[in-house]
C-alpha cells in the first residue's frame, strides 16, 4: 500500500448524497481478476453520454478539474455493494482522497485498505469547499493527514478525526496482513480453546 | 454478569486479541467466497507464498458473473469464463470446496450457505459480498467484507475489526394479508433511511419478525445493508433449529444436540440495553413499492410519490429531486398504476422457493401483459429442482416468464440480463441504485407477489385487492 502523508490538490465536486459503488464502478466492469485499469470505468454513467460520448456537463470531463486527486460529495458516500473495485476504480483514476460528510461503512475500511484516505467533515464544511470547488475549481487545497486538516487556500483550516491505528498504518504503508500473520501463534491457541469448549 | 445483546455474546466469543489501541482481532467461523471478489485474494496469497489457513472453513460458489440461459460454456463472453475458471483453479490449488456451476449444489451465495447448513447461529460469518447481512437470519453475526479483507480470512482467518453498535429494530405484532417479510424490510429502511444504520449492526425484534419462517428472516437480514448497516440478525429459535436439522454441514447426532444448547444461549438478556432502538408497528405496514434511487425511497403501494418541496431538508429535497429526475415520476401521482416493461423475480432477497410459490400463486392461469418480459431466476439449482418438483417452472412459463438457471442475473446485470435504458423494472432484488439493472433502467423494488401482480397487470397494482 501507498504511504499516505499529504496531498495538494485541485477538488473534483460531485454534489449529490447516496453516491453508490454501482455508480462509482458499474457491475461490468468487475468482471476482471485484476486490480488494475478499473479508472477507466469510474464513474462511467456519469462521465458518458448514451451514444459513448463524454458528458460535458460532468465536472470530471471539464479541463480545469484534470489532474485532481480529491473528490468531494455529499453524504453516505460508497453506499451499497462491497464491492473493492470502487476503491481500486477512484485510484486508479487518481484519486488519492475523498472528502464527505459520511461514508457508508464498508466503503470507508476498502478505502483505508488502499491508501485512499477517507475524510469525513461536518456537512456545513463539506458545503463550504464543494461551492470553492465550483465557484474557483483553480483553488487547491491541502490534506494533511499527519495533522489531521484540510486547509483551504485561504488559509481556513478543517480538522477531522481518523482512528489513530488506521492513521499509523496509512501513513507507514502497511496493511492489516503483516499485522494479522505475526498473531497465527495466539489464532491457533484460540482454536484450541474453542475446540475444548473453554 | 452484565446482561449482554446477542451482537455482544457473539462478538466477546470470538475476540481472539485485543491489543490497546488497535481494533480487535475477530475470529471468522465461516467464509463464503465467489467468482467476483476474490480473485485479486488469491493472488495475494499466491504472491506472498500464503496457503489458505482453514480450508475448511472455506466455501465457494459461482453466481455474480454467469449467464443464467441455458447457454454452453464456449459461448460465455470471455471475461465470465475467466472468472470462473480462475475460481475453479483457485479452490482446486488452495484446497477450497466449490460448489460448482456443474454440480448440484450451485447458486447464489446467501441462498447456498443457509440451504446447506453451513451458515449457524452463534457464527461470524463473512463474505466479499455486501449482502451477507442475510444469515444473520440465523443468529449469527454476517456480514460483507472488501477484497483485502477476504486475502485476510484466507490467509489467517481473522479480521482487524471495531465493534459495532447495536440497533434493535422492535415491530411488534402480525403482519396483514399480501404484506410480506420484504415490505417489512422496505418499511423500516424508508422509516431510517438509506445511511440509518452506519456504524451498527441490527437486531430486529417482536413478534413481526419472530412470526416469520426462516426465508422471510433472510430478506429482512439481506436487506440491513440497505439501510446503512453492516450485519443484522435474529435471535436463533425454534424455527431456525428445524430449517437446520439435518442440512448437510449442520452438526449431526449427538454434536447437534450440543449444539442447539448452546445456540439457546445466544439470544439478548432480557434487560440488556441497545445503542439505538426503534419502535413500530407491523398492523401499519403496507406492500411497499420505491418510488426513487436508494432503497429508502419507498411508499405503501396505495400512497403518493412525494413531492421535493415538502421535503424539510435542502438536501432530501435534492435527493428526491434527482432521483425523480431519473425515474420520469411525478410529484403527487400514485405508484399504483405506474406501467411496468419487466418483470424480475429472483435474487438473494427473494429467489427462494418461499418467494417463487409467493409469485407461482398469483400468476396461476394468468398471463403476463403483452410488451412485458418477464423473468424468473431461481436462488439456487436446490430451489430450481424443488420448484420443478412442484411444478412451478410450468405455472410460470405458461403464463409467459422465462424460467433461467440459479444466479445474480438482472439484481447487478453484471451478465447479459439487463434491463433496458427508459424501462422500468419491477425487481425483487435490494438495490433501486441509477443504472444498477442496467444502465438508465428504472428499478421499482417490491415483494414476489406485488413483482408477480405487476406482470400479469402491467403496470404496479395492490396485491391485496386482486
Ligand atoms: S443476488 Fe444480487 S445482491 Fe444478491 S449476491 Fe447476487 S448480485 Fe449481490
Amino acid at each position: 500500500m501507498k504511504p499516505f502523508d499529504r496531498v495538494v490538490s485541485k477538488v473534483v465536486p460531485l454534489r449529490a448524497d447516496n453516491v453508490d459503488t454501482d455508480q462509482i464502478i458499474p457491475a461490468k466492469y468487475l468482471t476482471t481478476v485484476s486490480k488494475k485499469g478499473l479508472g477507466k470505468g469510474c464513474f462511467h454513467a456519469l462521465r458518458y453520454q448514451e451514444d459513448g460520448t463524454d458528458d460535458p456537463s460532468c465536472p470530471l470531463n471539464q479541463p480545469v478539474y484534470q489532474g485532481a486527486s480529491i473528490l468531494i460529495s455529499g453524504s453516505n458516500f460508497g453506499s451499497g455493494s462491497s464491492r473493492e473495485h470502487a476503491v481500486w476504480a477512484l485510484t486508479d483514476y487518481g484519486f488519492r482522497a475523498v472528502i464527505a460528510s459520511s461514508f457508508a461503512d464498508i466503503f470507508y475500511n476498502n478505502s483505508l485498505k488502499n491508501g485512499l484516505l477517507p475524510v469525513k467533515l461536518a456537512p456545513g464544511q463539506v458545503e463550504e469547499l464543494m461551492q470553492l470547488a465550483q465557484s474557483k475549481p483553480e483553488s487547491k487545497i491541502q490534506i494533511d493527514l499527519e495533522k489531521q486538516t484540510v486547509v483551504s487556500p485561504e488559509g481556513r483550516e478543517y480538522g477531522f478525526s481518523i482512528d489513530s491505528f488506521r492513521k499509523s498504518c496509512l501513513l507507514q504503508g502497511l496493511d492489516d496482513l503483516g499485522y494479522l500473520l505475526q498473531m497465527i501463534p495466539v489464532v491457533e491457541k484460540y482454536e484450541e480453546r474453542v475446540a475444548a469448549g473453554i | 454478569m452484565s446482561k449482554r445483546t446477542m451482537l455482544d455474546k457473539i462478538w466477546d466469543a470470538h475476540v481472539v486479541e485485543q491489543a490497546e489501541g488497535k481494533p480487535s482481532v475477530l475470529y471468522i467461523d465461516t467464509h463464503l467466497i465467489h467468482e467476483v471478489t476474490s480473485p485479486q485474494a488469491f493472488a495475494v496469497l499466491r504472491e506472498r507464498g500464503l496457503k489458505v489457513r482453514r480450508a475448511d472453513r472455506t466455501f465457494a460458489t459461482m453466481d455474480h458473473a454467469i449467464p443464467t440461459r441455458k447457454l454452453a460454456f464456449d459461448l460465455w463472453p470471455t471475461e465470465a469464463a475467466v472468472q470462473v475458471q480462475t475460481l475453479r483453479k483457485n479452490c482446486e490449488d488452495f484446497g477450497v470446496t466449490l460448489f460448482d456451476l456443474q454440480g448440484e449444489d450451485q447458486g447464489i451465495v446467501h441462498v447456498v450457505g443457509p440451504e446447506q447448513g453451513i451458515t449457524q447461529p452463534g457464527a461470524t460469518v463473512v463474505c466479499g459480498d455486501s449482502h451477507t447481512s442475510t444469515h444473520g437470519a440465523f443468529g449469527a453475526l454476517a456480514f460483507g467484507v472488501g477484497t483485502s479483507e477476504v486475502s485476510h480470512v484466507l490467509a489467517t482467518q481473522c479480521l482487524m475489526q471495531e465493534k459495532p453498535k447495536c440497533f434493535a429494530v422492535n415491530v411488534e405484532g402480525r403482519l396483514g394479508p399480501g404484506v410480506t417479510a420484504k415490505d417489512l424490510i422496505l418499511a423500516v429502511i424508508a422509516h431510517i433511511g438509506t445511511g440509518g444504520g452506519a456504524g451498527h449492526v441490527f437486531e430486529f425484534r417482536g413478534e413481526a419478525f419472530r412470526s416469520l419462517d426462516m426465508a422471510g428472516r433472510m430478506t429482512v437480514c439481506n436487506m440491513s445493508i440497505e439501510g446503512g448497516a453492516r450485519a443484522g440478525m435474529i435471535a436463533p429459535d425454534e424455527t431456525t433449529f428445524e430449517y437446520l436439522k439435518g442440512r448437510p454441514y449442520a452438526p449431526q447426532g449427538e454434536a447437534w444436540d450440543r449444539a442447539v444448547f448452546r445456540w439457546r444461549e445466544l439470544p439478548t438478556d432480557e434487560g440488556a440495553v441497545f445503542d439505538r432502538e426503534i419502535h413500530l408497528k407491523a398492523s401499519d405496514i403496507a406492500p411497499m413499492v420505491t418510488y426513487g434511487t436508494n432503497p429508502g425511497q419507498a411508499i405503501p403501494v396505495n400512497g403518493d410519490i412525494p413531492d421535493p418541496e415538502s421535503m424539510s431538508s435542502e438536501e432530501e429535497k435534492r435527493a428526491t429531486l434527482q432521483a425523480l429526475d431519473y425515474m420520469a415520476l411525478r410529484p403527487g401521482s400514485k405508484i399504483a398504476g405506474q406501467q411496468v416493461d419487466i418483470v424480475f423475480i429472483g435474487s438473494c432477497t427473494n429467489g427462494r422457493l418461499e418467494d417463487l410459490r409467493a409469485a407461482a400463486q398469483v400468476v396461476r392461469g394468468k398471463k403476463v401483459r403483452d410488451n412485458v418480459r418477464a423473468l424468473v431466476v431461481p436462488g439456487s439449482k436446490h430451489v430450481m429442482k424443488a420448484a420443478e418438483l412442484e411444478g412451478l417452472d410450468r405455472i410460470f412459463q405458461e403464463s409467459g416468464f422465462e424460467w433461467r438457471n440459479a444466479g445474480c442475473s438482472m439484481c447487478l446485470a453484471m451478465n447479459d440480463d439487463k434491463a433496458e435504458s427508459g424501462k422500468y423494472v419491477a425487481s425483487t432484488s435490494n438495490r433501486n441504485f441509477r443504472g444498477r439493472q442496467g444502465p438508465g433502467a428504472r428499478t421499482m423494488l417490491m415483494s414476489p407477489s406485488m413483482a408477480a401482480a405487476a406482470a400479469v397487470h402491467g403496470e404496479v397494482v395492490d396485491v391485496r385487492q386482486l
